[in-house]
């Protein structure tokens, strides 16, 4: 695994990087470590409080450790009418989380988004930022099972 | 029938998007060709008078927002790709459709204001076009199609208020994304407090025939007051749910029912809200207004980002109203007092009418709540929060009565 300091090195000439390289961390790390914020306060000379306030302000970025799978299902209006609850209740049920846990095992993370612009095939959700179409609550048994 | 009329999209699904070379012999960059070959306050001059209105939903003409732009040493050009109106794909279908149209565009306007470098945000839902940018401007540079124009792409992480200008630059820039006060306006002030013209990537990808064919060829396009074509993009209960790119006096009826083939399921219209979840719902007996952007507003609806989402005879408006709600108490960024407590309370409200707890006094307050919003919050989120809540309540009213205890 990359060390964070090497990444967060690569950023610190860009104007303006501290979220490519929050983006590069949770690329590796799957989440934003504290360790990794204190460092990008160093480096690119702002407060701890401000880096903190990056990291947190925005909802693709998490600063706690999350499962290898991030499930997202979009609960935006249009993807509510074609039944997103129903999708959620049924990826609850299978994973025995509730959306914005994740599992024991440290496989699975359920959480919800806001529309990921893919509203042709409503309802959507993404599986580690790769979009799914129009997906129904029988279909998440299989879903879960291809996530190996 | 009506038909579509192409101008964006006019290479869709006709070249290879990932290969330059198919651009350019479709006609690519010769617009740019041309521009460069002129003076920057003639392009300026050509870009108004084809009168393009901003397509990122606040309708500023292109031309015009450019001419304001002072002389000075750094300025910018910004590509407007964050998308986060919930319904709207057409930004992205534009991009990967033909990423070099939006890159051309985006040129033609840095000859025009005198700018050498161009940022593309581009919302963190969308990697993969990131990517396909990437390589498109890899190419467009070994080309050597874009001169000394450089652009570079940076991507967001899932914050909705990013879409508004000021917001955008502040990402930009490192920083949280909370709009800034008005004036000075970007164009003026805005990346690293340098002259910064932002435009939607729709607007962009109109220039470069606006160029080839002339401001009067586009103004006799659609409505004259809102003149050339829209992408649209169809989603909800109908049955094509697809981009469409139609001319700006195309009515909402015709959408709905000749591009999108009507309402799925052999069911009946309910209700169609436009440019995106801060769109006004609209009724049955507005469906022939034009799409244009005056005549949303003359029936206080909006165009916004031309999103549009159809609900059938079965759908509880009141129930999706209440869901919207939570998008604005979620995506509101905290910065100002009557949006923050504004879409909270908005939310709160909204989901007791919804499970049948609420009296008419929630209803005079959610309507009192909503005139301090859209007056006093400092950006267009807070604003336009209350959009669907007043809209459905003037014309679904009884939809909400029905609930009331
Ligand atoms: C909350 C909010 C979100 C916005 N989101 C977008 C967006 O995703 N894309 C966009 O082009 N404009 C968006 N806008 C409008 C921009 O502030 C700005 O007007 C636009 O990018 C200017 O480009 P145009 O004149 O070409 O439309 C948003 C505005 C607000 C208030
Ligand atoms: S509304 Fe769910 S993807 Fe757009």
């Amino acid at each position: 695994m990359a060390n964070y300091r090497d990444i967060i090195a690569s950023y610190q000439d860009k104007p303006g990087g501290i979220i490519e390289a929050y983006h590069a961390l949770q690329e590796e790390f799957n989440y934003i470590p504290r360790e990794a914020i204190d460092e990008v306060a160093r480096v690119f000379g702002v407060s701890e409080a401000q880096a903190y306030g990056v990291a947190t302000f925005y909802s693709y970025l998490s600063v706690e450790p999350r499962g290898k799978y991030i499930i997202r299902m979009c609960e935006s209006a249009p993807c509510h009418v074609a039944g997103a609850d129903e999708v959620i209740k049924a990826f609850e049920n299978h994973l025995g989380i509730k959306v914005g846990e994740t599992t024991a095992d440290g496989k699975f993370t359920l959480e919800l988004t806001q529309c990921i612009g893919q509203c042709q095939g409503i309802p959507v959700i993404t599986i580690n930022r790769v979009p799914y179409e129009g997906i129904s609550p029988d279909q998440v048994p299989m879903i879960l099972e291809k996530c190996k | 029938m009506a038909e579509e009329v192409r101008i964006v999209l006019r290479n869709a699904d006709k070249i290879d998007p990932n290969n330059v070379d198919d651009y350019i012999n479709a006609g690519g960059y010769q617009a740019l060709e041309k521009v460069r070959g002129m003076d920057p306050k003639a392009v300026i001059e050509e870009v108004k008078k084809a009168n393009v209105r901003g397509r990122g939903g606040a309708g500023f003409n292109a031309g015009l927002k450019w001419s304001f732009v002072p002389p000075a040493d750094v300025k910018y050009v910004v590509c407007n790709l964050d998308e986060g109106e919930p319904g709207t794909y057409k930004d992205r279908t534009i991009v990967q459709k033909d990423p070099q149209t939006v890159l051309e565009g985006m040129a033609i306007c840095g000859h025009a204001i005198g700018s050498k470098q161009g940022y593309i945000y581009c919302r963190g839902e969308y990697p993969y076009v990131v990517e396909q940018l990437n390589q498109a401007i890899d190419q467009a540079k070994a080309k050597g199609v874009l001169g000394d124009f450089d652009i570079e792409v940076r991507m967001g992480a899932g914050a909705y208020v990013c879409g508004e200008e000021t917001a955008l630059i502040e990402s930009i820039e490192g920083h949280r994304g909370e709009p800034r006060f008005k004036p000075p306006f970007p164009g003026v002030e805005g990346l690293w407090a340098k002259p910064t013209v932002v435009n939607n990537v729709e607007t962009f990808a109109n220039l470069p025939e606006i160029i080839n064919k002339g401001a009067d060829w586009f103004a006799s396009i659609g409505a004259p007051n809102y003149p050339g074509t829209k992408v649209l993009t169809l989603t909800g209960d109908v049955v094509n749910r697809v981009p469409i790119e139609v001319p700006t006096n195309t009515t909402i009826r015709e959408v709905i029912y000749e591009f999108g083939g009507g309402i799925r399921n052999g069911r009946k219209f309910k209700a169609v809200q436009i440019g995106g979840t801060s769109g006004g719902f609209i009724p049955e007996s507005l469906l022939d207004t034009p799409i244009d952007f005056d005549s949303m507003s003359s029936i206080g609806a909006t165009l916004g980002t031309g999103a549009v989402f159809i609900m059938d005879d079965t759908r509880d408006i009141v129930d999706i109203v209440t869901r919207i709600s939570k998008f604005f108490e979620h995506e509101s960024c905290g910065k100002c007092n009557p949006c923050r407590e504004g879409t909270f309370r908005c939310y709160e409200i909204m989901k007791k009418i919804n499970r049948g707890a609420a009296s008419a006094k929630d209803i005079d307050n959610i309507v009192l709540l909503a005139r301090v919003m859209q007056k006093a919050a400092l950006c267009g989120l807070g604003q336009a929060a209350p959009g669907p809540i007043m809209t459905t309540l003037q014309h679904f009213r009884h939809e909400y009565e029905r609930k009331l205890v």
